[in-house]
């Protein structure tokens, strides 16, 4: 095999688990000179896990390395750091900006790389105190810019910039390294208008023109087919589809990326069952949460007494942003009655009150006293709201807390949800992600709850504790007859616990369907509204 | 560059999983790592190392004390009188700490409150034991007044607020340096000789409450030995203010019972994770607020209580020659920006007094040199550097 003829990127094989959760499979794609590849999944399917394996980001190898070669014009690399990435001719874009605000364009896109000239001082002292060769600078940065084939102002500082601007700086820093060969854009047009993204699209073309292989990772379907060359569509850690972007559609796409085999869905629709005829417990009228990334912009959903109602959604959507607006932990506005009630928004206390209880999705910053003992946190808010685990002195003018009754109801969860923990008196910050996400359910379990929510209740922790946590809300569902609104990015799990599923788009309810209904169902949803 | 977002935690299971990566690499001591330790090094560990150090320095003052001359029980006696007076002092430190608002650098504003009470007291004519009641009385209000605007101001800069104490503390003492001379005082025991108004800069106690609580059951073993016409040799220099320290139990009881109920329990969980706290539905301002009005609070009795044994009310730029050593013995106690416990007052206490009694005598008469402000000052301000820059959780 010569260097002519063999693709620019080969990855064969590539497997990745992170200590036996298996998350990459054998993936199989090659990319040639100036192709655009489009990579699309869920979350969760494996992309960023893969793209890091590519770009040889450290947790790869602190968790143990991968399997399978990636091969660069045929040769076999493997990257220990990025910096050895970088030196192949690989640029990656990442979703968040890291760009210095008060550095102009131009600065920001030579960052400690910039062209240098001697001077008196550094003659003496050595290179650091060379002065900057701005005027080569300048010319560097705008033949960078000029690749992308837009136009951006070089000398504005990072800080004045529409949000589309600094995404170009961060592609312009990429394209001013002259030896880039492969550039990986992550979501790159999530934050962008339409506009700013069509021009992104057209510089993407652009670049592939000059030579430039692209991957591109973005949730927005029709952008990959109006740029990429070929699709790859990845699904929990298998590569499912690999094919020319003009053999496509969105729904096919849409298809592969969230459809099991349609055995699955039918197998689960058995336990499906109908609460059509029962109370609307909850009913959210034209909602809206001020949730930094997850803006809701106008829900309405009325959730059926003794439900599991599921909320879906691509990251970004505003799913997460619901149950954290109703229960006042962002500023929201709208109409939310539970049981015939009006509860006041912005209020959390109101809504504990209300007997409704919340499992946050930020596990560490909302969910856990992370210093104290899982007593504590297990106790504490149902000892806060409902007085419980407490005695009354003095005729409840002084009320004590009970340890004995905190640490039987401590025990009771431990051995209920299998928490793994060396004493009920052992700090949560010790507990491995998953038991302390069963702290989190416990310490809403102990609310004894009519309705509760429960936010990406499986984000980040292992398949065994993923099935014993759904489990404990299924039978805590069945057994309590509580409500139960469970918020995931994962549409089969949904799909595995839930009657009904509201899938959030936009900001909106773009729909609601049974957990029965096909997986196309489901992805048209996903995408219909996206902003 | 973009590229690397460094993920030190690396002994944790799940370190991919992007919740992890909000721990700082701070040390961590994990059940896991405790047993790797051997026995001697999880004893340094869970003591801490600054507080066995100060520990064995005082140590190592007790036992030079025969050698250079120094009686020990006097020096025994000298500690535990200072205890009874700064006890109190260092217990306001504790709510303020348990609720997230750092140590209490305002100190000066909880003693200024004290100063009113003990001034105003005296001014309204009160004597003996009485006026140690009224001072008490009088500086109520003022703590819960003047905390409570200090409560909202606290609660309008989280995250900073120890800098904005420092800043509280003095210019409310400098605005009193102003006051105390402006006030209408006229109460000839405190005001100035001459103008016949503004107050003295030092103003004794005694005909008020001077010694009102030490005096009270005090144990004086000389006059036991005298009365019961033995000997008990050294012992009877010995002498217990048993009165002061009584109050110091009763409250530091009543800090520990407040800790155990349910807004103490709040209190504490506010300080340990604020969005914890509010997503249970706790009022996290108003609990911030009541831990700020009881550091106050105790900080003006503390003082009070520091006079009746000093002798004297001190005025003027006073107020602030107690703030650092207060904060400096509760970090040696082995409390932490953010955990404090009784224990961590009462150890704290004794360790920094003791060093603050045994250096003068002791390193004086051993080396004919007065070394003892700067050993003073090195263990103080030491202390509070060391736990600024470690802000880890306290020992028991």
């Amino acid at each position: 095999m010569t260097t002519n003829t063999s693709p620019l990127l080969q990855m064969q094989n590539i497997k990745k688990d992170f200590f036996g959760n298996q998350v990459l499979t054998d993936i199989n794609f090659t990319l040639g000179e100036g192709e655009v590849l489009g990579l699309c999944g869920e979350n969760g399917a494996g992309k960023s896990t893969l793209m890091k394996i590519l770009f040889g980001m450290d947790v790869i190898r602190e968790t143990g390395g991968y399997g399978g070669d990636v091969l660069i014009n045929g040769q076999k690399v493997e990257f220990n750091t990025p910096f050895d990435a970088l030196k192949a001719g690989i640029g990656m874009v990442h979703q968040e900006f890291s760009l210095i605000p008060g550095f102009t364009a131009t600065e920001n896109i030579l960052l400690n790389r910039e062209p240098q000239k001697k001077n008196v001082v550094s003659e003496v002292f050595g290179e650091r105190l060379n002065t900057l060769d701005y005027k080569e600078m300048d010319r560097r940065s705008a033949e960078a810019i000029e690749k992308m084939g837009v136009e951006i102002d070089s000398k504005m500082v990072i800080s004045d910039m529409p949000v589309g601007h600094k995404q170009f700086t961060e592609i312009a820093r990429e394209l001013s390294k002259d030896q880039l060969k492969l550039l990986i854009l992550d979501e790159p047009t999530a934050v962008l208008t339409e506009k700013e993204a069509e021009a992104l699209l057209s510089s993407i073309r652009n670049m592939a023109a000059q030579g430039i292989s692209v991957i591109f990772i973005t949730h927005r379907l029709h952008e990959i087919l109006a740029v990429c060359d070929k699709v790859v569509v990845m699904r929990d850690g298998y590569v499912v589809k690999d094919v020319p972007a003009a053999e496509t559609s969105v729904e096919e796409i849409t298809r592969w990326m969230v459809g099991r085999d349609v055995q699955s869905a039918a197998v689960s629709a058995g336990e499906v069952r109908s609460h059509e005829d029962a109370k609307t417990i909850l009913s959210i009228k034209n909602l809206w949460v001020d949730m930094p990334g997850e803006t809701v912009r106008n829900v309405s959903l009325d959730v059926k007494e003794g439900e599991i109602l599921g909320i879906g959604g691509l990251a970004g959507q505003g799913k997460l942003g619901i149950p954290n607006g109703v229960m006042g932990l962002y500023e929201a506005g709208g109409r939310v009655e539970f049981d015939g009630k009006e509860i006041p928004l912005n209020n959390p206390r109101r809504c504990l009150d209300s007997s409704l209880a919340f499992v946050s999705e930020d596990r560490r910053g909302v969910g856990l006293l992370l210093d104290e003992s899982l007593e504590w946190n297990i106790a504490f808010p149902a000892m806060q709201i409902q007085n419980k685990f407490l005695k009354n002195l003095l005729g409840g003018v002084i009320k004590w807390r009970d340890e004995r009754a905190i640490h039987q109801v401590t025990q009771k969860y431990i051995d209920e949800l299998q928490i793994k923990c060396t004493s009920s008196k052992q700090k949560a910050k010790e507990l491995s992600g998953g038991n302390q996400q069963k702290v989190c359910l416990a310490k809403a379990f102990a609310l004894e709850p009519k309705f509760l929510f429960v936010s990406e209740p499986t984000r980040g922790i292992d398949v065994g504790a993923k099935a014993l946590v759904l489990d404990a809300l299924k039978r805590f569902n069945r057994d309590s007859g509580v409500t139960v609104v469970m918020i995931s990015s994962e549409l089969e799990e949904l799909r595995q616990t839930c009657d009904r599923i509201a899938i959030v788009s936009g900001g909106q309810v773009a729909g609601i369907l049974p957990a029965a209904a096909s997986s196309e169902e489901f992805g048209m949803l996903m995408i219909s509204k996206v902003v | 560059m973009s590229n690397k977002k460094k993920d030190y935690n690396l002994n944790s299971p799940s370190k991919f999983t992007d919740e992890m990566k909000t721990i700082p690499p701070a040390r961590r001591l994990t059940a896991q790592e405790k047993t790797q330790m051997s026995p001697l090094q999880a004893m340094v560990a869970s003591y801490g190392l600054p507080r066995l150090l100060i520990t064995g320095f005082l140590l190592v003052l007790f036992i030079l004390t025969p050698f250079v001359d120094v009686d020990l029980v006097t020096q025994i006696t000298n500690i535990i009188n200072r205890f009874s007076w700064n006890a109190v002092l260092v217990l306001a430190m504790v709510p303020m700490i348990h609720s997230g608002c750092g140590l209490n650098f305002g100190l000066p504003l909880a003693i200024i409150c004290g100063l009113l009470g003990s001034t105003l007291s005296i001014q309204f004519g009160f004597t003996g034991p009485l006026s140690f009641v009224a001072a008490v009385v009088i500086a109520t209000p003022f703590a819960i007044l003047l905390g409570g605007g200090y409560g909202l101001l606290l609660n309008r800069i989280k995250g900073g607020e120890m800098m904005i104490a420092t800043y509280v503390g003095f210019s409310v003492m400098s605005f009193f340096c102003m006051m105390w001379l402006l006030l209408p005082y006229s109460a000839p025991t405190m005001v100035y000789g001459l103008s016949a108004s503004g107050l003295r800069p030092t103003i004794s106690l005694d005909g008020f409450y001077n010694q009102v609580l030490a005096g009270f059951l005090e144990i004086d073993f000389g006059e036991i030995a005298g009365k019961l016409g033995i000997s008990l040799g050294a012992l009877e220099k010995l002498v217990i203010p048993t009165g002061s320290l009584l109050v110091f139990v009763l409250l530091a009881f009543l800090m520990w019972a407040f800790l155990h109920t349910k807004t103490g329990t709040a209190m504490t969980a506010v300080g340990s994770n604020p969005t914890f706290a509010r997503a249970a539905g706790i009022n996290v301002d108003r609990t911030r607020m009541l831990s700020v009005i009881m550091s106050t609070w105790l900080g003006a009795i503390g003082i009070l209580i520091y006079q009746q044994g000093f002798g004297f009310i001190q005025l003027y730029n006073a107020p602030n020659n107690l703030t650092m050593p207060t904060v400096a013995a509760i970090l040696i106690g082995g409390a932490s920006v953010n955990k404090a416990s009784i224990s961590n007052v009462i150890i704290g206490t004794i360790l920094f007094q003791g060093i603050v009694t045994m250096t003068p005598t002791v390193m004086n008469s051993a080396i004919h040199m007065d070394m003892s402000e700067v050993i003073r000052i090195i263990v103080s301000q030491g202390m509070i550097l060391y736990a600024l820059t470690r802000k880890v959780k306290g020992s028991k």
